[in-house]
């Protein structure tokens, strides 16, 4: 029974992502592909998560820190490049 | 005109970059028997400078980090070599590592390995080389 439950979660989060991938691709500003990347690494957590369950080992625990943390730093640096022109300042003005 | 000022960044790195730190050198340290090592770990610390590069710049990270990436990555090399070359003066052949149990004060039994010293080693040259790669493009106007 709660195989089949996790069979289903993860054909859910793949459909969901296949919406991502979709709003990625179409999406009209670059905010919004930037949004959908990041939704992308959170569905990819919950993959991460359900497969680990799946295989019933607990290696892939650390992946899912390290995506959260990948995916938080990717998406300020877009944030910043978008807001300012660049990353890395080399002195700030305020 | 109006100021940027990122206060929420700024107050959310205060708290986050505690916890990267800290999980980059529990995956240094589990590499022996868990999943992780000395190139996750070095790649997830430089992860946490680059954080603070882009919340905050360049010049006021290095004045509360004064670290010579450079020296830095020479500083993980003679490690590396120090422990490949140190199992020759007890006549083993090179790169050959000891390992024992050491009974120490406060933390009790350990089993100790010089192998972590050699992932001591990897991990300055992986941060000290992603550092410099990070900086000598950020700094370049």
């Amino acid at each position: 029974m709660i195989e089949f439950i996790i069979r289903l979660a993860l054909l859910f989060c793949s459909i969901s992502m296949l919406g991502l991938i979709y709003r990625v691709i179409k999406g009209p500003s670059v905010a919004d592909r930037v949004i959908a990347l990041d939704a992308i690494g959170v569905n990819l957590v919950a993959i991460t998560a359900l497969i680990s369950i799946v295989l019933s080992s607990h290696a892939f625990l650390e992946i899912i820190l390290l995506i959260g943390i990948l995916a938080f730093i990717g998406t300020v640096a877009f944030a910043k490049y978008l807001e300012k022109g660049v990353i890395i300042e080399r002195e700030r003005n305020h | 005109m109006r100021r940027t000022n990122n206060i929420i960044l700024e107050t959310a790195i205060k708290v986050l970059l505690f916890f990267i730190v800290l999980y980059s050198v529990y995956i240094f340290t589990a590499g022996h028997y868990y999943p992780g090592g000395g190139f996750i770990g070095g790649l997830m610390t430089a992860g946490a400078i680059v954080l603070l590069l882009i919340t905050y710049d360049i010049k006021t990270v290095e004045e509360f980090l004064p670290v010579n990436y450079r020296i830095l990555t020479a500083i993980g090399l003679l490690f590396a070599i120090g422990t490949s070359a140190g199992s020759l003066l007890f006549d083993v052949p090179f790169l050959t590592h000891a390992f024992g149990d050491v009974q120490l004060p406060i933390l009790g039994e350990l089993s100790l390995h010089t192998a972590t010293l050699f992932d001591l080693g990897v991990y300055f040259v992986v941060v000290g080389v992603t550092m410099t790669i990070i900086q000598t493009i950020g700094e370049d106007e």
